[in-house]
């Protein structure tokens, strides 16, 4: 057992000898968490909004400050019909909101009547994706009162009622990040001991090929679960998720996609014979197909229907999905029981045949 | 009782014939070499015995253990010195050597009579990463690391490889040492004048091995007439040489060409000859063979 701690010793003292290695796989987390929660984002916010409004009667009034209320949008004064396109070019406001001549009088007549109070929305669309979803919810927000008078449809959205992209993000990130430090480092430090020679000394000595796995295996496994921990705090104080479901189904299920990471690195350590291999190896092997086939990015449901089976196969798939329904729609872990024993198959199949194919000789 | 025994080993990369039914034998506590030039398939060998690697034919033996049954036994009781430097560049010297000795179980304490010749030269630099160190160092450092453990059996591929002459003088001085306490010794070398300092060598090339025996023994029984000519145009000189017949075979061999002779020769005369063809300068000399000629001559034979 001397042996083997002095092995995890070994293996601590290489990644915190590499500092920048290190700091990066810390830090890699909650650069992603940060950019995927608030800069890189397709929700609405801080949109400014100029208004255009003849007669300011009543009706007016009410949608303007409905407008002047609502958190994601600012508004930005009342403007002249004539300065709409300067106002937009200038960027002073995104969109611009003109109410009829004849709103006050429209809104207040009989939902049957002829005559419907109009709003029309001119918008910056520079930013394809940002406009058309403030388009809707401006349009919402204006008329809220003319639509409940006319109940022409109603959409309530669970679990996400303000559509943020981060609740999406997040259960990807945690997918995508710890295939990344698990496989990618763990068989990177195996075969660099190939590469560099090394491991000719450590098969030539009493220790079992089994203690130099799991040697390797641990500090990566003590790393990722720190990292577990700041994305956990992250989603839930930076990034407001609720996680009512509670923490500890997240954290089982994440410790067993851990374990499966690091079994999936032995996996590619017996492949490759260059650090360079490894590297490819999980570059094109894991990280593209977790970001196309994992619903991740996009929904399973988009892919192509014989591409639909190839994300069966890929772990990520599972662990994003059981990580969505626990953290966003608050499910306990036995709600996930399906996405659970499939990650817990994939785990022993994977280990197995990687612990079957370490060899304790050089080919 | 040998502590090596090689029987009939051969071993085929694809189509690429490594080893070639190569056997021989290591008695216990005996220094032995393994000379040749790259290619000869001396690492081949060394992973062989280290049980890095199993033969397609032929068996060995390590200590009285089967390479490939008792492959776990030989791994307790050897050491092994790769041919790339193969430590942690990123661990300091302290930190390497506890780590190995960790590995098999032992405290560098414990073991510290057999290797503090050895340890003490590079203790002073013990804080310093290894791959800080200088290529002496590094050899030192891995010989060390090597021994932690006091095998009975020390298996060195090429240690002296990239490290200065008068780090590799020191090394085999080392290695003379080693020997004084009982561990037998198997080093490869391409450095011909290394061979001395072995008890025995065996001079292979190309996954054969050409013959074995004491270096003194192998240039006591060289019966070849060797001479030692130099001229002021080396080339022409070769030419020349070449062009005389039955003179037998000459190489280019360092400041000199050496003559592998069929006779013993009048120089005089073969001297006007040369001098005839338009060598000037000429010197020429009856000289004793080193291993070089004794391995350039078993080659020719092949």
């Amino acid at each position: 057992m001397n042996g083997f701690a002095s092995f995890v010793k070994k293996e601590t003292l290489h990644i915190f000898r590499d500092f920048r290695t290190m700091m990066i796989v810390l830090l890699i987390p909650i650069v992603l968490m940060v950019l995927f929660g608030f800069a890189i984002s397709t929700e609405v916010n801080n949109v400014d909004v100029a208004v255009v409004a003849p007669n300011r009667g009543d009706e007016v009034s009410k949608a303007v400050s409905r407008l002047q209320h609502n958190p994601y949008f600012t508004f930005k004064g009342f403007i002249n019909a004539d300065e709409i396109d300067h106002t937009l070019r200038s960027g002073n406001a995104m969109a611009v909101a003109v109410f009829d001549n004849d709103f006050n009088k429209k809104s207040a007549l009989a939902k049957d009547a002829k005559a419907k109070p109009t709003v029309q929305i001119v918008l910056d669309a520079a930013d394809v994706n940002t406009a058309s979803s403030s388009a809707i919810y401006l349009q919402s927000v204006l008329t809220e009162n003319a639509m409940s008078k006319q109940t022409l449809f109603n959409t309530h959205l669970l679990y996400n009622p303000q559509l943020k992209s981060a609740y999406n993000f997040v259960p990807g990130i945690m997918g995508l990040i710890f295939i990344l430090i698990c496989a990618m480092m763990t068989s990177v430090s195996i075969v660099r001991e190939k590469e560099s020679g090394t491991m000719e000394v450590l098969l030539v000595s009493p220790v079992k090929p089994i203690h130099i796995i799991f040697a390797k295996m641990i500090p990566y496994f003590l790393m990722s679960s720190f990292n577990l921990l700041t994305i956990l705090l992250l989603a839930k104080y930076l990034l407001d998720i609720p996680m009512i479901g509670g923490i500890s189904g997240i954290v089982i299920i994440s410790l067993l996609y851990l374990i499966l990471s690091l079994s999936f690195g032995l996996l590619i350590s017996t492949l490759a014979d260059k650090q360079f291999t490894a590297l490819l190896i999980s570059a094109v092997v894991m990280m593209v197909p977790i970001m196309m086939f994992s619903g991740m990015l996009f929904p399973i449901e988009n892919l192509p229907l014989v591409l639909r089976p190839v994300s069966a196969i890929v772990p990520a798939r599972w662990y994003i999905d059981a990580v969505r329904k626990m953290m966003i729609e608050g499910l306990p872990l036995m709600a996930v029981a399906n996405d659970f024993l499939i990650l817990l198959g994939m785990t022993v199949v994977l280990l197995g045949v990687s612990l079957k194919k370490f060899n304790d000789k050089l080919e | 009782m040998n502590m090596i025994e090689v029987n009939g080993l051969t071993k085929r990369y694809g189509n690429v014939l490594a080893l070639s039914a190569v056997s021989f034998s290591v008695a216990e506590g005996e220094l032995f070499g393994l000379i040749g030039p790259d290619g000869a398939g001396k690492t081949t060998l060394f992973r062989l015995l280290a049980t890095l690697l199993n033969a397609d034919e032929g068996t060995a033996t390590v200590n009285g253990f089967d390479v490939v049954k008792d492959y776990k036994s030989i791994r307790n009781c050897v050491g092994y010195m790769p041919g790339k430097f193969s430590l942690y560049p990123d661990l300091s010297v302290k930190e390497n050597v506890d780590f190995f000795a960790a590995l098999f179980g032992v405290t560098l304490e414990e073991n510290y009579d057999l290797i503090a010749p050895i340890y003490k030269q590079i203790e002073p630099f013990k804080d310093r990463r290894a791959g800080k160190l200088s290529g002496g160092m590094k050899q030192k450092l891995a010989l060390c690391c090597a021994l932690i453990h006091k095998p009975k059996v020390l298996f060195l591929d090429e240690p002296t490889t990239g490290v200065d002459a008068v780090s590799r003088s020191e090394f085999w001085d080392m290695l003379s040492n080693l020997k004084q306490k009982g561990i037998t010794m198997l080093v490869s070398t391409p450095y011909m004048d290394e061979a001395s300092r072995c008890d025995r060598i065996a001079l292979c090339n190309e996954g054969k091995i050409l013959c074995i025996d004491a270096p003194a023994n192998l240039t006591k029984n060289f019966d070849t007439p060797l001479y030692a000519l130099a001229a002021d145009d080396m080339f022409a000189l070769l030419n020349a040489v070449r062009s005389i017949p039955n003179m037998g075979d000459v190489y280019p061999f360092g400041e000199f060409h050496h003559l592998f002779s069929h006779s013993e020769l009048d120089c005089g005369k073969v001297s006007d000859e040369l001098s005839k063809k338009g060598c000037n300068n000429l010197t020429i000399k009856k000289i004793e063979p080193t291993i070089e000629d004794v391995f350039i001559k078993l080659m020719n034979n092949e």
